[in-house]
C-alpha cells in the first residue's frame, strides 16, 4: 500500500505546484495589470495620501494652475480641485477616486503622485528623513490667452479647436465643445461623484469626449491638402492645367463627382492646380487623385500620420485611410470623402507640418516636469516625430511645403478661406465641408500664420452645421473661429 | 548520543524506569527548537503590526507572548510524553500557521476598526479558540494512546460522522450563512460540524478498507467485457457519492462535498491499488458535478464568476476580483505588514485570509505559506508509508488527504486556479471548528507516527533503531 501513498502523494504534489504557479502567475506575470487596474482602489487610496502635483499652463507672470491639491483632512486627504475646471477639462482630464483618472492625470500620474523612476533617489531621501513625499508639477505648452480665445470663438457650437505651434510641435490650446466640470469627479462625495458620472454619461453630446484627440471626423476637402502634396511630390507643378467638367465621371461605376453647389469651378475653362485649391474644385482634385493612383495618395497621408501610432503623451486616436483603394474610392478619397477620417489634432499636426518645411514635430503637451522646489526633474526636448516605418520626419520637400504654403495663402486671399483673414498678417489655410449621409455638414478650417514665418497652426471643426445646418460651410463657419484663435496666439504674451 | 551523557534534567525517573530513547529524546528537542523558532516568527510578525498601527512596541506583546510560549511549552510537553518518537515537524509547523493565521485576524480587526460601523474584534475570541485547539490537541493525545483504538469503533465513529454531517439540515438547530447551511447553532456559538464529520469519515473508511481490502481488490465478476468485483463492494463508492451528492443538493456545500468525494476515491484507491475506482469515482463525481450544475443556479452563479470574475467586477464577481486584486498588488515582496487592504475583499478573516498574506507579504510570503502546508502534507505521507499496520497508513494517509484538499480547494479557489467554493485554510481562517479539528487532525497523525508497533508500551522497548 505503501507505493499507492506515495503515487497519491506525488498527485497531491502536482496540486501544489500548480497553486505556486498561479501565484506565481498573478504576484508576477499579471501583478502590473491587476495593480493599475482603474477596479483597484488600493493604489488609489495610497495616492490620496500624497500631495499631488500641479498642472501648470503658461510661464512666468501668466502662470496659471490648471489643477492643484488641497490638504482637506479628510480619510481621503488630498482634494484634486481645479479653478478653472470646465476651461481645461479635457486638457488635464479628471481624477476621481471612483472613476479613475484620464488624460494627463491618467498618463503623468507616475510623476503627479512623485513616484516616477526619475525621482527614486529623492524618495529614499525623504524616507529616511521622515519627509512627506510630494507629487511633482508638470509644465505644460498650454496658453491660457489662446484656449480663452477658442472657447470664446466657438462657442456654443459643438466641436473641437486645436492650435500648435508648428516649429516645435507645443500644443498651444486644445478646446472641446461640450466640456464637463473635473471638480464635480474628483469630489470626495461619492453620491455626488456618481451623480455626476451619470449625468455626464448619458449625455448624447458626450462631454467626456476630448473630440481634438480621439474623435474621428470625415476630413472634407482638407483633406485635398494631402492630394496637392502628392501631387507636387509627384512633379506636377500649381500651374499645370486641369480640364473644368460639370462632374467627373467615377471609373467603373455609373455615378460622378459633382462639385460644391453642382457648377463649374472655372466656367468651363482648363484650371490651374493652384485655383483648384482656392476654390476647392472637387472634379480636379478627384481626376488628381486618379492620375496620382491609390498608392501614391495612401503613402503621402501615412507621410503625415495617418495608419501611424507615435508614442504620445496623451491618449489620442489614430486617424486613418483604408490601406487599398480602388479607383472609384481613390477618387473619392482625394476629395476626403468616403472611408478617409481624421482627428482635428492630425489636421492640425498635417498644417503644422506643411507650415515647418515639411517636418512633422512630435506633438507636446509637457515641456517639463518640476518638484516643488523648482528642480526640473524631466525634460522633454522638441523632437521631430519619426513615424514608424519612414526614414526620417520630413512628410514633403520643402520647397513643395513652400509651395503649398503659398497656394494655402491664395486660398484665403482669393478663395473660400477668406473669413480667417487676419489683417496686416498671411493666413495659410484650406476649408473643409463633409457632408456624411443626409446629415448636417461637418465644416473645418485648417491653417496657420504668419505664411513667411509660422508661429501657430489650427485646426477647427464645427460639428452638425454648427447653427445654421445645412447651409454650413466650413468657410462661413469654422474660418472666422481659426482668425481669432490665429490672432490670439500671435499676440505677443498671450 | 550515549545514554551516559544525558542531560540530568531528563524527567527524573533515572533508577526506576529506562527514559525515552535517544532517538525519541532527539526529536522531542529538535521539535522543541522548531517551536521556538515559530513563536519568534509569530511574535517578530506581532510587533510589526502593532508598529504598522503605532510608532510604539504594542503593549500586548509581552503577555500574548507569554501566551504563546506558555501553549507552545504545553503542547511539547504533552507530545514528549505521551508521543515519543513522534514526528518533530507537525507540531511546530502546525503552531506557526496557528500564530502567523492569529496575527493576521488581528491585523483584520485594525482594518475593520475605523469602519463606520466596525465589528466586535475577532482576535481575542480566535486566541481563545488556540488555546481551546491546543487544549484539543493534547487531549487527544492523553486519551487516545494508540489509534488502533479507533479502529474498533468504526461503525460507531462512522455513524457519529454521518450524524455531524446532517446536523445543520435539522430546524432550529441548524443555520444557513451565506447560501449553505453547515451551520449548527449552540449557545452562543457557531459551530461547523462538517469540520469534525470529515475526521470521523477518514477514521471510519480507514478501518472498513483496512478490513475489507482484500474483498475490494480481486475482480470475481464480469460485467460485459470487464472483470469487476463483486457488486457489493461498489457498496461504499456509492454510499460516498450519495452522501457528497446529499451534502451538494442539501446543504449547497461544493467545498465539502469534492473533499469527502476526494478521500473516498483516494482512499479507496490506496486500499486496493485499483486506479478503476478512480476512474469510476471521477465519472461519478464530474456526472453529479454536471447534474448540479445544470440544476443550481449557485452552481452555474460560482462557475461563471471562475470563468470571468471581471465580467461583473461590482457585484458577484467582487469578492474574488478583490482577492485577485490583493493578490497582484502584493506582487513579490509585498506591501508589508498592516500596509495592505484587507478590508477591500468580504469575509478576508474566513475563506480569503491567504489573500491578505499575498497582499501584504508577496509572493514571498504565499510561498513560504505554502511551503509549510505542503511540509505538513508531505510528513503526513510520510507518516502513512511508515505505519506498522494497514489501518494506521490508511487513517494517516486519509487525513492527510483530505488536509491537502482542503488547502488545495480553498487555495486554487481564491486564486481562480478553481471555481471558489468556500472551505477555511487549515490553522489560518477565523472560527473556532476549523481550529479545533485540525489540531485534532495534527494530533492523529502524530500518534500513528509514535506508533511503537506492536512491541508494546511507549515507555522502554520500543522504538530502539
Amino acid at each position: 500500500m505503501s507505493r499507492q501513498v506515495r503515487r497519491v502523494a506525488a498527485a497531491m504534489f502536482l496540486l501544489f505546484a500548480a497553486l505556486f504557479v498561479n501565484l506565481n502567475y498573478l504576484q508576477v506575470i499579471r501583478a502590473e495589470s491587476l495593480t493599475s487596474d482603474t477596479r483597484n482602489r488600493r493604489q488609489l487610496l495610497r495616492e490620496y495620501d500624497i500631495q499631488r502635483g500641479s498642472i501648470i499652463a503658461g510661464t512666468g507672470g501668466q502662470a496659471q494652475e490648471l489643477a492643484t491639491s488641497v490638504d482637506t483632512e479628510d480619510r481621503l486627504r488630498y482634494l484634486r480641485v481645479y479653478p478653472d475646471g470646465p476651461l481645461w477639462a479635457h486638457a488635464t482630464g479628471f481624477y476621481s477616486f471612483i472613476f479613475g483618472r484620464s488624460q494627463l492625470e491618467q498618463s503623468f500620474n507616475e510623476f503627479l503622485v512623485g513616484s516616477s523612476p526619475d525621482t527614486f533617489a529623492r524618495n529614499i531621501g525623504d524616507l529616511l528623513d521622515g519627509r512627506e513625499r510630494r507629487g511633482d508639477d508638470l509644465l505644460t505648452t498650454l496658453r491660457p490667452a489662446v484656449q480663452a480665445a477658442a472657447r470664446d470663438a466657438l462657442g456654443d457650437r459643438r466641436g473641437a479647436v486645436v492650435a500648435l505651434d508648428p516649429r516645435t510641435g507645443d500644443i498651444l490650446a486644445e478646446w472641446s465643445n461640450p466640456t464637463y466640470d473635473p471638480n464635480r469627479l474628483s469630489s470626495h462625495d461619492g453620491p455626488e461623484v456618481r451623480a455626476g458620472w451619470d449625468e455626464l454619461r448619458a449625455d448624447p453630446a458626450n462631454p467626456l469626449l476630448n473630440r481634438v484627440t480621439s474623435q474621428l471626423y470625415p476630413p472634407g476637402s482638407t483633406f485635398k491638402l494631402v492630394t496637392a502634396a502628392a501631387a507636387l511630390e509627384d512633379g506636377i507643378g500649381a500651374e499645370q492645367t486641369f480640364d473644368d467638367p460639370r462632374t467627373a465621371d467615377l471609373p467603373q461605376t455609373s455615378a460622378d463627382i459633382g462639385n460644391f453647389g453642382g457648377g463649374l469651378c472655372n466656367g468651363g475653362n482648363p484650371i490651374t492646380l493652384r485655383r483648384a485649391l482656392e476654390v476647392s474644385c472637387n472634379t480636379t482634385f478627384a481626376q488628381l487623385g486618379l492620375d496620382l493612383g491609390a498608392e501614391a495618395l495612401i503613402d503621402q497621408a501615412e507621410a503625415f500620420g495617418l495608419n501611424r501610432e507615435w508614442e504620445s503623451q496623451f491618449p489620442y486616436e489614430p486617424s486613418r485611410i483604408p490601406k487599398e483603394l480602388d479607383p472609384p474610392q481613390t477618387a473619392q478619397s482625394a476629395i476626403g470623402q468616403r472611408d478617409v477620417r481624421v482627428t482635428p489634432l492630425q489636421m492640425a499636426m498635417i498644417v503644422a507640418a506643411i507650415a515647418n518645411d515639411g517636418v512633422l514635430m512630435t506633438p507636446r503637451l509637457v515641456r517639463e516636469v518640476q518638484d516643488y522646489e523648482g528642480r526640473v526633474i524631466r525634460q522633454y526636448p522638441v523632437a521631430p516625430l519619426v513615424l514608424p516605418g519612414s526614414a526620417g520626419p520630413q512628410a514633403m520637400a520643402p520647397e513643395n511645403a513652400a509651395l503649398l504654403t503659398e497656394m494655402m495663402v491664395g486660398v484665403v486671399e482669393r478663395g473660400t478661406g477668406g473669413g480667417a483673414a487676419v489683417p496686416g498678417v498671411a493666413v495659410a489655410g484650406k476649408t473643409g465641408t463633409a457632408q456624411t449621409g443626409g446629415d448636417n455638414p461637418t465644416v473645418w478650417f485648417v491653417g496657420f500664420a504668419p505664411a513667411e514665418d509660422p508661429q501657430v497652426a489650427v485646426a477647427v471643426v464645427v460639428e452638425d452645421g454648427g447653427e445654421v445646418g445645412s447651409e454650413a460651410t466650413g468657410g462661413r463657419l469654422a474660418a472666422p473661429i481659426a482668425q481669432a484663435v490665429l490672432q490670439a496666439a500671435l499676440q505677443p504674451g498671450g | 548520543m550515549s545514554r551516559t551523557t544525558a542531560p540530568p534534567a531528563a524527567d527524573g525517573r533515572n533508577g526506576t524506569a529506562p527514559g525515552p530513547a535517544p532517538e525519541a529524546r532527539r526529536r522531542s528537542n529538535t521539535e522543541l527548537g522548531l517551536l521556538v523558532l515559530g513563536v519568534l516568527v509569530v511574535l517578530c510578525a506581532y510587533a510589526l503590526v502593532g508598529l504598522s498601527q503605532n510608532p510604539v512596541l504594542p503593549a500586548g506583546l509581552a503577555p500574548y507572548g507569554g501566551a504563546l510560549i506558555a501553549l507552545a511549552v504545553a503542547a511539547h510537553l504533552v507530545t514528549r510524553k505521551l508521543a515519543p518518537g513522534a514526528d518533530p515537524l507537525l507540531l511546530p509547523v502546525a503552531f506557526l500557521l496557528n500564530g502567523l493565521g492569529l496575527v493576521m485576524v488581528r491585523r483584520i480587526d485594525f482594518a475593520y476598526a475605523v469602519r463606520d460601523d466596525p465589528p466586535a474584534a475577532l482576535a481575542p475570541l480566535q486566541t481563545v479558540w488556540t488555546v481551546i485547539g491546543i487544549a484539543a490537541f493534547c487531549l487527544t493525545l492523553v486519551l487516545l494512546r494508540d489509534h488502533r483504538v479507533l479502529d474498533r469503533y468504526r461503525y460507531l465513529i462512522g455513524l457519529a460522522a454521518l450524524a455531524l454531517l446532517l446536523t445543520p439540515l435539522l430546524p432550529g438547530l441548524g443555520r444557513e450563512i451565506r447560501g449553505a447551511r453547515i451551520w449548527l447553532r449552540l449557545g452562543g456559538f457557531s459551530i461547523q460540524p462538517g469540520e469534525f464529520a470529515k475526521l470521523g469519515i477518514v477514521a471510519f473508511f480507514a478501518s472498513y478498507l483496512s478490513d475489507k481490502r482484500a474483498l475490494l481488490s480481486v475482480a470475481t465478476n464480469r460485467l460485459g467485457p470487464f472483470h469487476v468485483p463483486p457488486a457489493r463492494a461498489f457498496a461504499p463508492v456509492a454510499a460516498a457519492w450519495l452522501v457528497s451528492l446529499a451534502v451538494l443538493v442539501f446543504q449547497k456545500d461544493l467545498g465539502l462535498s469534492l473533499l469527502f468525494f476526494g478521500i473516498f476515491v483516494v482512499m479507496l484507491y490506496i486500499a486496493t491499488s485499483r486506479p478503476a475506482y478512480v476512474v469510476a469515482g471521477t465519472l461519478l463525481f464530474s456526472s453529479g458535478a454536471y447534474l448540479a450544475w445544470t440544476a443550481f443556479a449557485h452552481v452555474q452563479a460560482r462557475v461563471a464568476i471562475w470563468l470571468d470574475p471581471f465580467a461583473d467586477a461590482e457585484d458577484a464577481g467582487f469578492q474574488l476580483v478583490q482577492s485577485l486584486f490583493a493578490l497582484g498588488t502584493g506582487r513579490i515582496v509585498g506591501v508589508g505588514w498592516g500596509q495592505g487592504r484587507p478590508d477591500f475583499i468580504p469575509d478576508v478573516h474566513t475563506d480569503f485570509i491567504f489573500s491578505a498574506f499575498g497582499e501584504e507579504l508577496g509572493l514571498l510570503g504565499t510561498t513560504a505559506l505554502l511551503l509549510c502546508y505542503f511540509l505538513l502534507v508531505g510528513r503526513g505521507f510520510g507518516i502513512a508509508a511508515r505505519a506498522r499496520d494497514d489501518f494506521g497508513m490508511l487513517l494517516a494517509a486519509g487525513l492527510t488527504v483530505v488536509f491537502a484538499l482542503q488547502v488545495f480547494v480553498i487555495v486554487g479557489g481564491v486564486t481562480r486556479l478553481i471555481p471558489l467554493t468556500g472551505l477555511t485554510l487549515p490553522f489560518m481562517s477565523y472560527g473556532g471548528s476549523s481550529l479545533l479539528a485540525n489540531y485534532i487532525l495534527v494530533a492523529l497523525l502524530l500518534r500513528v507516527s509514535a506508533d511503537p508497533g506492536d512491541a508494546g508500551r511507549p515507555a522502554g522497548q520500543g522504538a530502539t533503531a
